[in-house]
């Protein structure tokens, strides 16, 4: 395994050759922001809102970027900042998110972003589109107005519970979560009703039927992913 | 026509606009209230998880979302199919206590009395609670303590002063300690000393108030409440309905609402205006809160609510159709609450740790209902098999007496209005013809002291002819 060297923030650093500049930011206490990353699930670079800029001239998605000898990483500056205030807004733009009537209210890794990046008010408009919530599963439900596409599910529900039950179907806005062959998620033949996807979900979009508001979803014990994955 | 409109009303929660129609010799030929805030709520609940329903009809106000948190979770539990816990039960009723005891003291202290103790007339700098403060000290402090008390104790069993996610279908949330049971106890007890003491200077002020008793919306109506055993009821029991002279006109089972109501849609106002299907519109018109309560009821069921309530019904009679005495009904009610609150805290049942009962989806439709510090509330949901809301019916308090108030409008006016000639004391009076009903509008103000009010006057050309703001 080969070591590189490059720079991030200015500061000398050195890193394995199949290492993510997210990875070896964490492993020195920097801090990126990731929305669809989680680590222990294969990471997919989709939502963009970990990007940095290298060499002074492109931007990348730190967790999915490996590092490079020589590169020039800047985790933070008032460019990045907008490019992910932008991004963040357009997620929210996308979906209807009611904060207060929400079960992740006060536990949700997308608020906890907004407030991280002091997102206060939106530019774009908003496109209130009409999603629905899929309850015909025993335990579990799916609001699909809070969902922003981070395919966490899709990949918790494949890769650690090998039933994959849940995929993306449709592009652009009218991409949705689906389950088996679009069936409702009570008829999904696949679905072990483990669980999981509702653990990794960042937002109120997954959820245990009849919980209260801001309803605590276990995300300490989702170091079982590492294990699980042997990492 | 000449039209005065006075906008926005004070110290009302919420937002709204007085017509006053001249017609062309300068006599009111009309009034009107319009609610201008559209809320829409029962579109809103369409698609949306039934269980959600509480957390979401809680916001439909910001003074009372206890209320609808109990209506709410009430219709879910019909749909559940589900018998509620008794500790449940108890503690929804006790958090339903805590805020009538404090929505009456902010409509009877910081709302109202102003104009009951510094008078209609008296100069607008200081008719607010800053006026009163400042001439009767102790009678403030006493509102204070009965608003502080409700507050606390909605927090303290809610863990939430506003809007409580705790009220939830089939029970409420968690268990209560037992430990909170002295504290509590000893401060209801207060609240009835206190509330007693007002009762007294309120009393002593009456006499004064004779026109206002005649002429602030004393309209023959119908009367509406729950009730059981002939008692107060804000939980359980059936729907009454009496008539203007205290018979029983009909009784019936929340769930049966739809046979006997029915919801008219007017184009000067957002609020529906309910009336009784049997007696048709407008002659179906009937009243709900705390005026209606203590008709309906024969007794409060607790021992000092009751002595306070036969000493009411000396002024009141045992059926009145004044509209003015709902502040006085209010105080006899906080005297209820306090009483009620002691008496569910010495019962063991309500400190039992189930308070919770599951189940999903198993029948397709439900009916709650509460009464709110304002009067009857009524949820109606329909589900589809998973538990998606299809269809959403809410009746609220303010709804049930929108055709009263515009009646009590216009007869103080009448008496009040003539010409295009505006005294400040006139204008008050209307307004507080509707404050005695205490509406929530669009229930996000409730503002103490002074907000902007604008009177306009306006031709039967729709000209304007005068125009007073303040
Ligand atoms: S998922 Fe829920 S809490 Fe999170 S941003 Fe969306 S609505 Fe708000
Ligand atoms: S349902 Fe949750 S985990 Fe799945 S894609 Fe949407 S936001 Fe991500
Ligand atoms: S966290 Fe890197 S792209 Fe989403």
């Amino acid at each position: 395994m080969k070591i590189k060297t490059f720079t991030i923030d200015g500061v000398e650093l050195s890193g394995r050759e199949d290492q993510t500049i997210l990875e070896v930011a964490r492993e020195h206490g920097i801090k990126i922001p990731t929305l669809c990353h989680l680590e222990g699930l294969t990471p997919i670079g989709s939502c963009r809102i970990c990007i940095v800029e290298i060499d002074g001239k492109r931007f990348a998605p730190s967790c999915i970027t490996k590092v490079e000898d020589g590169m020039k990483i800047v985790t933070n500056n008032s460019e990045i900042t907008e490019y992910r205030k932008t991004i963040l807004e357009m997620i929210f733009a996308e979906r209807n998110h009611i904060c207060s009537i929400c079960i992740a209210n006060g536990n949700c890794e997308l608020q906890n972003l907004s407030i991280e990046l002091g997102m206060d008010h939106f530019e774009i408009k908003n496109q209130y589109p009409r999603c629905e919530v899929d309850l015909s599963h025993e335990k579990y439900g799916i609001d699909h107005n809070r969902c922003v596409l981070c395919a966490r599910c899709v990949r918790v529900c494949a890769k650690i519970e090998g039933a994959h039950t849940k995929d993306i179907s449709g592009r652009g806005h009218n991409a949705r979560i689906i389950t088996d062959f679009a069936r409702g998620w009570g008829e999904a033949e696949t679905c072990t009703g483990c669980g999981k996807c509702v653990q990794v979900c960042p937002t109120g979009a997954l959820f245990e039927k009849g919980k209260p508001v801001g309803a605590r979803k276990k995300r300490d014990f989702l170091n079982y992913l590492k294990i699980m994955r042997g990492q | 026509m000449k039209k005065i409109t006075i906008d926005p009303v004070t110290r009302i929660e919420g937002h709204a606009k007085i017509s006053i129609y001249l017609d062309d010799s300068g006599e009111v030929s009309d009034a009107r209230f319009h609610v201008t805030q559209y809320r829409g709520f029962e579109k809103l609940c369409e698609g949306r998880p039934f269980t959600e329903m509480p957390r979401l009809m809680a916001r439909t106000c910001g003074i009372c979302p206890v209320s609808h948190l109990i209506a709410a979770s009430k219709a879910c539990d019909e749909i559940m199919g589900v018998k509620v816990p008794i500790a449940g039960v108890n503690i929804r009723k006790i958090i339903n206590y805590a805020q009538i005891l404090q929505s009456h003291a902010l409509s009877f202290f910081y709302l109202s009395s102003p104009d009951l103790l510094l008078g209609m007339d008296a100069p607008i700098e200081e008719r607010n609670i800053v006026g009163v403060l400042n001439r009767k000290k102790d009678f403030i402090e006493n509102g204070i303590f009965l608003r502080k008390f409700g507050q606390m104790l909605i927090e303290k069993l809610g863990r939430k002063r506003i809007h409580p996610d705790y009220i939830v279908p089939g029970g409420v949330e968690s268990p209560v300690e037992e430990s909170i049971k002295d504290e509590i106890n000893e401060n209801a007890r207060l609240c009835i000393d206190k509330a007693l003491y007002t009762i007294d200077t309120f009393r002593s002020v009456l006499p004064a108030f004779e026109e206002e008793i005649r002429y602030f919306s004393h309209i023959p109506t119908y009367h509406m409440a729950l009730s059981k055993d002939g008692k107060i009821e804000y939980y359980d029991g059936d729907i009454y309905i009496i008539d203007p002279e205290g018979r029983i006109e009909l009784k019936f089972k929340p769930e049966e609402y739809n046979n006997y109501i029915s919801e008219r849609v007017e184009g000067f106002s957002y609020l529906k205006s309910p009336y009784l299907k049997i007696k048709g519109y407008p002659d179906g018109i009937y009243r709900v809160g705390p005026l209606s309560r203590l008709n309906i009821a024969e007794s409060c069921g607790a021992e000092v609510a009751d002595r306070e309530l036969s000493i009411y019904r000396e002024v009141a009679g045992r059926i009145s159709n004044a509209a003015f005495l709902n502040h006085y009904a209010r105080l006899v009610e906080i005297i209820f609450c306090a009483e009620k609150i002691i008496e569910l805290l010495n019962d063991d049942a309500t400190f039992v740790t189930h308070t919770k009962a599951n189940a999903g989806v198993n029948f397709e439709e439900g009916v709650g209902v509460s009464e709110a510090p304002r009067g009857t509330l009524i949820h109606h949901y329909k589900v589809d098999r998973n538990g998606i809301v299809q269809w959403a019916n809410l009746i609220i308090a303010t709804g049930h007496n929108n055709l009263a108030m515009n009646k009590g409008i216009l007869q103080a006016a009448k008496r009040f209005v003539k010409g295009d000639d505006i005294k400040e004391g006139f204008l008050n009076r209307i307004e507080a013809v509707i404050r005695c009903y205490d509406p929530c509008l669009s229930c996000s103000t409730h503002a103490v002291g002074k907000m902007p009010m604008m009177v306009e006057i306006v031709n039967n050309k729709g000209e304007r002819l005068k125009e007073v703001r303040r």
